[in-house]
């Protein structure tokens, strides 16, 4: 069982065609847990292959244009804190910077957030909400996945067995974007509830998704385009009737659980709470820079 | 080229120096290889999770929970533990002056948390010390004589620069 460490693209791909049994490692702060505690177990024919010498995937590439920021999968938590990604991705970094620890934001990566499938993702919430896509590789080419799509159950993607996630592509747009979150103390928690909210202000849209009530998480979809509908763009404002209902419609595509962290009912509430937050905060921002 | 390392059999670069590991079974945390393979038991062990922050230690000057770390996949990185530091640098005197240490589980990870967030901020807010050193759980001094041991560094830097 020995640990590869291929040094490209071109190396990972090939290894990956070539060996039947392998496992991405990148941070580790999934993968390490679930091994020192018994729920991941590797056999004795498994390779690991180690992706953090892969140049590629740890590049960050702002491409003005094509208006897209483009993320290696490798990127860590602690890169999404500073300029560029803060600057053209704010809600992204806002999502990273409640992540775990100085320790977990120094060696987690977007990737592996992405590839756990799991519905309190934070950064996966954010990337939803900003409409990002996935480029997933292998021997047999490139295929492009939206973010919302990626996850198709808790732990589970779309992922093939010799496939990676190389990037992850995100637009960049005009406007205003925010994460928020909700859990037992302000640092090293999962979340219990967690909504990211982007208005574009150039195709006057809005996207809201929806953190740890759920599957997966979710996109709002109706929330979305009614809030989109009725936000009045032109002086930044929504009526306090019409914001009332994306929060009803936000809390209606919720489908939350009760477990160890919290009850599905105060779930379905937070999500309301900070959705409403989130667009009035967003709409107060962009009035003042009418 | 794509190398490979074998899983079981490696070396680690530790504090400088060259370990060879032997019959590492196929898995095995940095963490439990550096305490049951090589005897370094400073880094401590509490979680194996990352939420207690006692096995901290530098990957590449990267503060990082050991026991996230796959031992057998850093053979080409250095790691330092709190046995690095030596005995007696500022943090550690800083932390035993204050009153930071009563149990002292903890400290190692502290240490290695406290150093490394002075390297990237030298002269932190009491909010980037808290919000650096979050990582790290202590169950005995209720962290504020912890956040004093910080500050006690910070001005004693700053009086020997002046
Ligand atoms: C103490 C602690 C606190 C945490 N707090 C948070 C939190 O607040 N919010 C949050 O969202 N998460 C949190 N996490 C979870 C975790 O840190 C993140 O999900 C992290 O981003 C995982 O990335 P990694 O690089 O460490 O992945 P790894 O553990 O290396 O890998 C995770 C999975 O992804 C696969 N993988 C990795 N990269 C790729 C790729 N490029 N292509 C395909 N598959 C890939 C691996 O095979 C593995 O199955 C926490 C974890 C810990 C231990
Ligand atoms: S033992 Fe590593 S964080 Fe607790
Ligand atoms: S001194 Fe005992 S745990 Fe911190």
């Amino acid at each position: 069982m020995p640990v590869a460490h291929p040094r490209s693209i071109g190396e990972l791909t090939e290894l990956l065609d070539e060996e039947s049994h392998t496992v991405l490692l990148a941070g580790g702060t999934d993968f390490m847990v679930g091994l020192n505690h018994g729920s991941t177990r590797l056999a004795p024919d498994d390779l690991i292959v180690d992706l953090r010498l892969v140049a590629e995937l740890s590049t960050v590439e702002v491409d003005y244009q094509q208006q897209v920021l483009r993320l290696g999968a490798g990127v860590r938590w602690d890169d999404l804190l500073t300029a560029p990604i803060a600057e053209i991705a704010p809600c992204l970094s806002q999502a990273a910077r409640t992540v775990g620890s100085h320790q977990i934001r120094t060696a987690g990566t977007i990737g592996g957030n992405l590839a756990t499938a799991s519905p309190a993702g934070d950064g996966v919430c954010a990337l939803v909400a900003l409409d990002a896509t996935l480029v997933l590789t292998s021997s047999r080419g490139q295929r492009t996945v939206a973010v919302s799509e990626f996850a198709i159950a808790p732990k589970k993607n779309v992922l093939e067995r010799d496939e990676f996630i190389e990037r992850v592509d995100i637009p960049i747009t005009e406007g205003w974007q925010g994460y928020s979150k909700i859990g037992t103390r302000n640092a090293m928690v999962i979340s219990v509830a967690g909504v990211a909210v982007v208005l574009s202000s150039e195709s006057n849209t809005c996207r809201i998704a929806l953190g740890s009530v759920g599957p997966t998480v979710i996109l709002s979809t109706e929330a979305s385009q009614f809030a989109g509908t009725t936000i009045n763009w032109e002086i930044a404002s929504i009526t306090s009737a019409d914001l009332e209902t994306v929060v009803e419609m936000t809390r209606a595509s919720a489908t939350p659980i009760d477990d160890h962290r919290s009850t599905a009912a105060y779930r379905k509430h937070a999500v309301g709470v900070l959705t409403k937050r989130l667009i009035e905060q967003g709409l107060t921002t962009l009035r003042k820079s009418l | 080229m794509t190398s490979k390392s074998d899983e079981r059999h490696f070396e680690l670069s530790i504090n400088g120096n060259r370990h060879r590991v032997t019959d590492s079974y196929p898995g095995e945390s940095l963490l439990t290889v550096l305490r049951d393979r090589l005897g370094l038991t400073g880094s401590k062990g509490a979680c194996e999770e990352g939420e207690c922050g006692s096995c901290s230690v530098l990957l590449d000057g990267n503060l990082v929970c050991s026991c996230l770390v796959l031992a057998a996949s850093v053979t080409n990185c250095s790691v330092v533990t709190v046995e690095g530091l030596g005995g007696s640098t500022d943090v550690q005197t800083a932390f035993v002056e204050s009153g930071a240490i009563q149990c002292g589980f903890c400290s190692p990870g502290l240490i290695m948390a406290a150093t490394n967030l002075l390297e990237r901020t030298p002269e932190p807010t009491v909010d980037e010390i808290r919000e650096g050193l979050a990582g790290n759980l202590c169950r005995c001094t209720g962290y504020g004589r912890i956040i004093d041991a910080v500050q006690v560094v910070v001005q004693q830097r700053k009086n020997g620069r002046s």
